[in-house]
C-alpha cells in the first residue's frame, strides 16, 4: 500500500502529514531539516529535540544524520523545552520541534522562564502554524505570534517560503539567545527567488514598490500578498510590499517610513488579526503618530473550523483575492 | 476471538462481539469513503466501544444531556472515527452521517470535537481527558449522582504531565466511578513507545499512583466484561484498565502494517480489506456471518 500516493483530495481534511503547496510553481522538500543538517556540519553545538513529532516537523533528518546530537523526548512538550533550556545552559545550541499550539499553549511557562527569562539559547521551531492544518481548533495555530510576542528577550519569526527559512536558520544559530520560529514543513512553495533575497533578523524587506498603497505581510500570506500586488497592478494600481518576517524585534523604521509616503495600508497574515503583525503595525503607527488608514486580513476571533486548506482559505479569507480586494476598497474610499 | 476464560454468558459476550463487527464495518467505511483516517486506532478500539456502548454504560442516545447518563470522555481526539463508530451505531447520529467522515463541513471531523453530539469534552490536544474526568466525577459526586466516567487514553498520552498529575488527583479524591482505559497499542506518531520514550511499566505505574489496576487483552470482550465487573468490586480508588490491543484489529492487511498511525489506502484496495475484515472477525461460536 501506498500511504502517501496522493494529495489531499479537495474538500477533505488533509493527512496531517501532507503539506499544501497552495498550487506554487516551485517547492522544495524539507528545507528546515536540510539547513539544519548544513548548520550542525560545521557548529558541533547544535542538538536537536522533538516531542514525538520528529518526522512530521522534518527535524528526523537531522536525527538521521546526527543520531548521537538528537533526543526524542515523547509526547511531552513541557519537558521538551525545559530539557532544551537545561542543554542550553550546558552550552549547546538546541533546536526543538513540535506543532505550534503545543509548545505555546502546552510549554508556553517553559518557554517565558526557562527559555526567555533565562536568555537560554534555545531555538524553538514550530510547525503547523495558522491554517496550515484542516484539524480544527486543537491543531491549528492561530494565535502563537501574539503570545509569543508578548514574551520579553524572545525572537519571533514567521518566515515565507522554502528560500527564507533556509536563510533563518544559520542565522538563529549564530545567534545568541532564543528564538521562536513558525515551520513549514515538507513539501514548501519556493516563492523568494535565492539570488535576490538575503533574510536579516529584525529587518523588513521592501519586494515591490508603489505609491498607491502598502500591503505589509509575513509568513507564508506573502506569496499571496505578491498575487494581490500582481492582481493591482491588472487594475492600475500600484502598490507597494513590505514583507516582515521577524515580529520581534519589530522593524519599526521601515514602516513608518513605508506608512509616511503611502498612509493606505493592508496587513496581512496567517493569524488572528489581534496581537500579530497588524497589532504590531499599529502600535508603530499609533507611536510614530502617522495617520494611516487600514485593513487588516488574518483569522478572525474565532476558533476556526475543520477541513481541508482551500475550503479554509477561502471560509477565513485568507487568499490572495481578499487581499487586493481590501487594497482596491482603500484607494477608491 | 477466544473467551475461554469469561464468567460472561456466552450469548451476551456474542452479541458484543457482532457490535464490535458492526463498529469495524462503520471505521471502514468512514476510511474507505476518504481514503484515509485513524483506521488502525478505530478497529483497535471497537472492542471496548462496543462493550461500553452496548454493555456498561447508562445513557439516552434521544436525549444526550440526560444528567444521571455515565459520560464517556475521548481524550484521544483522532481516534473519534471509533467513536463515530459507536454513536452512529448507538443511533445517537445516523449511519449514512458516517460518509462525511473528514469532509469539509462535516461534523465529524478528523480529529473529533464537541462539535459532534456524544462528544463530553474537546480531545486531541493530547493529555486533556484525564484532568476533565477527574472534575467530572468530583462534580457528579458532589451532585450526589450515580453516574460514572469512562474515559480512553493512549499510551502516547502517559508521556504527558497532566496526565499524571490527574492521575495524581483521582487517587487523592477517592473517585471510585472513575474508570480510565489505557490503550497500549505500541504505537505513537514518530513510532512505538519502547523507541520513541519508554511508558513502561504502565500497570506498576498506575498502582503506584493509587489507582485499582488491571492489564488485559483490549481485543476480547469477555476479558473487558470481566474487567469492568471487577472494577465495580472494588470501592474508594479509581480505576485503571490497561488494554493491551493490535492497531487495525481484523484487518489483516493493516494489524500487519508498521507504519499505522495514520493510514491511506487507494480506492482500488478498499474491497479487499472489507473482505479481510469479514472472514477475519467471526464471532466465537459463528459460522461466518454477512
Ligand atoms: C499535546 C499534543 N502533542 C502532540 C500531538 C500530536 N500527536 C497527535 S497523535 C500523536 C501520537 C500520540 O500517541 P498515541 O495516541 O499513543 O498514538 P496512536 O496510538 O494513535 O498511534 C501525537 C504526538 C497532539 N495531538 N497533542
Amino acid at each position: 500500500m501506498n500511504n502517501m500516493s496522493k494529495l489531499s483530495t479537495p474538500g477533505v481534511t488533509g493527512n496531517i502529514l501532507s503539506s499544501d503547496t497552495y498550487g506554487a510553481e516551485k517547492t522544495e522538500n524539507a528545507p528546515f531539516g536540510t539547513a539544519l543538517i548544513r548548520v550542525a556540519e560545521t557548529n558541533p553545538h547544535i542538538v536537536g529535540l522533538t516531542a514525538d513529532l520528529g518526522k512530521y516537523t522534518d527535524i528526523h533528518l537531522f536525527a538521521e544524520r546526527f543520531p548521537e546530537r538528537f533526543f526524542q523526548m515523547g509526547m511531552a512538550e513541557q519537558n521538551l523545552i525545559g530539557a532544551a533550556s537545561g542543554l542550553a545552559r550546558t552550552g549547546f545550541i538546541p533546536f526543538a520541534t513540535t506543532y505550534c499550539v503545543f509548545a505555546t499553549r502546552r510549554a508556553y511557562d517553559f518557554i517565558a522562564i526557562g527559555a526567555a527569562l533565562g536568555q537560554a539559547n534555545v531555538k524553538i521551531i514550530a510547525g503547523l502554524p495558522g491554517l496550515t492544518t484542516g484539524y480544527g481548533g486543537t491543531h491549528q495555530g492561530i494565535e502563537d505570534l501574539a503570545l509569543m510576542r508578548s514574551i520579553p528577550n524572545l525572537t519571533v519569526i514567521d518566515p515565507c517560503d522554502a528560500t527564507e527559512l533556509a536563510q533563518v536558520i544559520p542565522v538563529i544559530a549564530e545567534h545568541p539567545g532564543p528564538v521562536y520560529m513558525r515551520l513549514l514543513r515538507g513539501q514548501v512553495p519556493v516563492t523568494l527567488d535565492p539570488a535576490g533575497y538575503q533574510f536579516e533578523l529584525g529587518k523588513a524587506k521592501l519586494l515591490c514598490d508603489g505609491n498607491d498603497v502598502a500591503i505589509i505581510s509575513t509568513g507564508l500570506m506573502t506569496a499571496r500578498a505578491l498575487k494581490a500586488v500582481d492582481q493591482l497592478a491588472g487594475q492600475g494600481i500600484q502598490a507597494a510590499l513590505l514583507h516582515v518576517s521577524t515580529l520581534k524585534p519589530f522593524d519599526v523604521e521601515s514602516i513608518i517610513s513605508l506608512l509616511r509616503r503611502v498612509p493606505r495600508v493592508v496587513t496581512a497574515e496567517n493569524h488572528v488579526i489581534t496581537g500579530g503583525l497588524a497589532s504590531a503595525v499599529a502600535d508603530a503607527v499609533t507611536n510614530g503618530g502617522i495617520p494611516v488608514r487600514m485593513r487588516r486580513i488574518g483569522i478572525p476571533d474565532v476558533f476556526c473550523d475543520s477541513g481541508s486548506i482551500p475550503y479554509l482559505i477561502n471560509r477565513y479569507q485568507l487568499d490572495a483575492t481578499s487581499i487586493s480586494a481590501a487594497a482596491l476598497e482603500l484607494v477608491r474610499s | 476471538m477466544n473467551n475461554a476464560q469469561t464468567s460472561e454468558p456466552q450469548s451476551k459476550i456474542r452479541s458484543l462481539e457482532h457490535r464490535a463487527l458492526s463498529l469495524r464495518r462503520h471505521v471502514l467505511r468512514m476510511a474507505e469513503r476518504v481514503g484515509q483516517g485513524y483506521v488502525g486506532q478505530g478497529l483497535g478500539i471497537a472492542d471496548l466501544l462496543a462493550v461500553l456502548y452496548f454493555d456498561e454504560m447508562k445513557y439516552d442516545a434521544k436525549n444526550l444531556k440526560w444528567s444521571d447518563r455515565d459520560r464517556f470522555v475521548l481524550s484521544i481526539g483522532h481516534y473519534s472515527i471509533g467513536l463515530y463508530a459507536a454513536l452512529a451505531e448507538a443511533g445517537v447520529i445516523e449511519i449514512d452521517e458516517l460518509d462525511t467522515y473528514g469532509a469539509d463541513e462535516s461534523r465529524l471531523e478528523m480529529s473529533g470535537s464537541e462539535i459532534t453530539p456524544g462528544f463530553e469534552m474537546t480531545g486531541g490536544s493530547l493529555g486533556h481527558g484525564l484532568g476533565q474526568a477527574v472534575g467530572m466525577a468530583l462534580g457528579l459526586r458532589l451532585d450526589k449522582r450515580q453516574a460514572r466516567i469512562f474515559t480512553l487514553l493512549s499510551d502516547g498520552e502517559l508521556q504527558e504531565g497532566a496526565t499524571w498529575e490527574a492521575a495524581m488527583a483521582a487517587a487523592h479524591y477517592s473517585l471510585d466511578g472513575l474508570f480510565a482505559f489505557i490503550d497500549c497499542n505500541n504505537q505513537q506518531a514518530d513510532g512505538p513507545p519502547a523507541r520513541v520514550l519508554n511508558v513502561e511499566p504502565v500497570h506498576q505505574k498506575w498502582e503506584a499512583f493509587g489507582w485499582d489496576t488491571q492489564r488485559i487483552d483490549g481485543n476480547n470482550i469477555g476479558a473487558l466484561v470481566d474487567a469492568i465487573d471487577r472494577a465495580k468490586t472494588v470501592n474508594g480508588k479509581p480505576h485503571a484498565i490497561v488494554l493491551d490491543t493490535l492497531m487495525g484489529k481484523g484487518v489483516r492487511a493493516f494489524e500487519q502494517r508498521e507504519k499505522n498511525h495514520f493510514i491511506r489506502v487507494d480506492a482500488s484496495e478498499w474491497s479487499a480489506l472489507r473482505e479481510q475484515l469479514e472472514s477475519g472477525m467471526t464471532p466465537s461460536g459463528d459460522e461466518r456471518i454477512s
